[in-house]
């Protein structure tokens, strides 16, 4: 049994149900990635894997207990989330910030032990911001600031960590350099990390497990290489394309399909005036 | 006051961080903090021990202090403890909870102008004495525990309105400036309503003051100050992780909804019995977290330093009202009301400036 698991979970807001009867494993110590069209329900099941949804129907087991029966400092303990959106406090330093990372881990009489101060310190090390520790987190780049929060995560020493699209509003070079520090994070410090990616190439790319979603149901999981077919995506995000491999990593490369000219009603009249 | 002081700091930011972090980030902030919250304790102490020899009988602060350890003549002894201590100790304590009720309420709706007394708190607690005064004609007593009831009932009020899942900083500030507008207006309403004697007791009421203010209302506000700060202070992590959006604080293993709730019942309880004491006291719940955060440039809800500086505040503005305009005294409302317009003023130009309004 692995250690972070869905099972059976009713998920969604108030009325709404966005997914019924979802079963999902998250293998440890893998690179799980969630892929799926917009509102297919991932970002949802990742908010349920991290305990900030409850579902309205069946549990989600952490070491094979109901995460939400448990201590909510305890599942801190075991269990990190990287938030789409967390708020920089006003003229925080980066130091600061990825100190209150360590808040699990204190109480009222342990405020700031010897251990805190080396977790932070390798934090910032492995995502390489050590060297801006007293710099204002506002004065930094997007870039800077995804590793900023993403070594405050690290601090929290959590085996798990979910990551809610960590990628969404850099430009390309920061996507990768994120992308490159998970996987590194993942293959050093043998933590198994879940992220909900936008970007089907990339996902395909850094993932050890993908998990493809459609209308609140898993349509495939496995290991990208065995599971990413041009049916596939065609199924997930009705996109016909070609799947080749990638020429740097060799795992597979979607390629959408070029347009094809009067094959469909739209595309023809808007190549009309064209020539026939 | 002293002795509580060491104490408190000790609290949040322990010698013992400081000590065992050495070069480290937290050591340079905390010390400043704690250097700060000393400060703050020594300017009230000043400002108290003044404000004791001040007024008809006037006494050097050598006498005043004699007096206070218990070695005065038999008419100081009389002047200070009856008549004036109680007064300074209510400015005190009213200052003190004020600035850690709006370092929560800052903290919790993220927006420096989401203090209680704009929020609607302090004028719900204002309907609720009013209501006393105007319809029941009921005593000091009776109108203190209208305006703790008005000031409890508008944060239970507000509190359901803006939750939706989860009650949200902007959420909170809309609907908190929704109520204070309405409740406004039913002040206005009970004052049309009243005669002559009621309107102006409780025009009086409203101006906020220390004069008169004996050992019956000490006692009510200590009480209520022992429990609930150090319930506050202790909650002082979780806050500061909350700050970072709630999301990230559940992730970090904070209750979110359960800490909200208890942080803000408890600041709406100080505030509300803060007002139940010396009246709408404007302007010292809004600005002495912002002060305090500026002194100790520290991020966090800084409550230990937004508590002194309240208390701070609000003596030396009893002390511009009673000595500052030579015989015309002024009540400490008016001088707080005063300077919380041109902070205010300073505040939206500072923030413009920083493109952030």
């Amino acid at each position: 049994m692995q250690r972070l698991t869905a099972d059976s979970v009713t998920l969604g807001y108030d009325q709404r149900v966005i997914a019924e009867n979802l079963s999902v494993e998250i293998p440890d110590h893998s690179f799980t990635v969630i892929v799926g069209p917009n509102a297919c329900g991932k970002s949802t099941l990742l908010r349920a894997l991290s305990r900030m949804l409850k579902p309205s129907r069946g549990r989600v087991l952490l070491d094979g207990q109901s995460i939400h029966g448990l201590p909510a400092k305890k599942v801190a303990k075991t269990l990190g989330l990287l938030p789409q959106s967390s708020i920089a406090p006003e003229g925080i330093t980066v130091g600061d910030l990825v100190a209150r990372g360590r808040y699990p881990h204190q109480g009222l009489l342990r405020q700031w032990s010897p251990e805190d101060e080396r977790v932070v310190q390798e934090s910032m090390a492995s995502t390489g911001v050590g060297e801006l520790a007293d710099r204002y987190v506002d004065e930094l780049s997007g870039g800077q600031r995804q590793r900023v929060w993403i070594a405050m995560a690290l601090a929290q020493q959590t085996p798990l960590l979910l990551l809610d699209e960590p990628t969404t509003y850099l430009d390309i070079q920061h996507q990768i350099d994120v992308l490159d520090l998970c996987a590194e994070l993942h293959e050093t410090q043998g933590r198994t990390l879940v992220a909900v990616l936008h970007d089907l190439n990339h996902a395909a790319r850094y993932a050890t497990h993908l998990i493809a979603m459609r209308e609140g149901e898993v349509v495939a999981e496995g290991a990208p290489g065995e599971i990413v077919t041009a049916e596939l995506v065609e199924r997930v995000f009705g996109l016909r394309c070609q799947v080749i491999p990638d020429p740097e990593t060799g795992t597979p490369l979607v390629v959408p399909a070029a347009r094809v000219r009067g094959a469909r009603g739209v595309e023809k009249t808007s190549s009309s005036a064209g020539p026939a | 006051m002293k002795a509580t002081t060491t104490k408190e700091t000790a609290h949040t930011a322990g010698p013992v961080r400081a000590v065992r972090t050495p070069g480290g980030y937290s050591f340079r902030m905390n010390v400043r903090a704690a250097l700060v919250v000393l400060l703050l304790a020594l300017v009230a102490a000043a400002a108290a021990v003044v404000l004791i020899g001040s007024g008809d009988f006037t006494m050097t602060p050598g006498e005043v202090l004699m007096t206070l350890f218990g070695h005065g003549t038999f008419q100081q002894e009389f002047i200070v403890t009856d008549l004036r201590l109680p007064r300074v100790l209510v400015g005190l304590l009213v200052g003190g909870a004020l600035g850690a009720g709006g370092a929560v309420f800052q903290t919790i709706s993220r927006n420096p102008l989401g203090s209680p007394d704009v929020l609607g708190f302090g004028q719900g607690a204002t309907v609720g004495a009013l209501t006393v005064i105007v319809l029941f004609q009921g005593g000091a007593a009776a109108v203190s525990a209208g305006a703790v009831i008005g000031g409890l009932v508008t944060g239970v009020a507000v509190y359901l309105l803006a939750w939706k899942r989860g009650v949200h900083g902007f959420r909170l500030v809309l609907v908190g400036i929704g109520a204070a507008a309405m409740l406004t207006a039913a002040t206005q309403y009970l004052i049309t309503k009243a005669n002559l004697v009621d309107a102006t007791r409780a025009v009086v009421w409203m101006t906020g003051s220390l004069d008169g203010r004996d050992w019956a209302q000490v006692w009510p506000l200590l009480i209520v100050c022992a429990v609930l700060l150090p319930l506050v202070y202790g909650h002082g992590p979780a806050l500061r992780v909350m700050e970072m959006g709630d999301d990230a604080a559940y992730a970090l293993g904070v209750r979110v909804e359960r800490t909200r709730l208890l942080l803000m019942g408890s600041a709406v309880l100080l505030v509300a019995v803060a007002t139940a004491a010396a009246g709408p006291i404007t302007f010292v719940s809004l600005s002495a977290p912002q002060l305090a955060r500026r002194l100790t440039r520290s991020t966090g809800p800084n409550l230990v330093a937004a508590t002194f500086m309240g208390a701070a505040l609000l003596l030396v503005a009893d002390w511009i009202a009673l000595d500052a305009f030579g015989d015309r005294q002024l009540p400490v409302g008016v001088v707080t009301g005063v300077l919380g317009g041109c902070y205010l003023v300073w505040l939206l130009v500072t923030e413009r400036k920083a493109g952030r309004i």
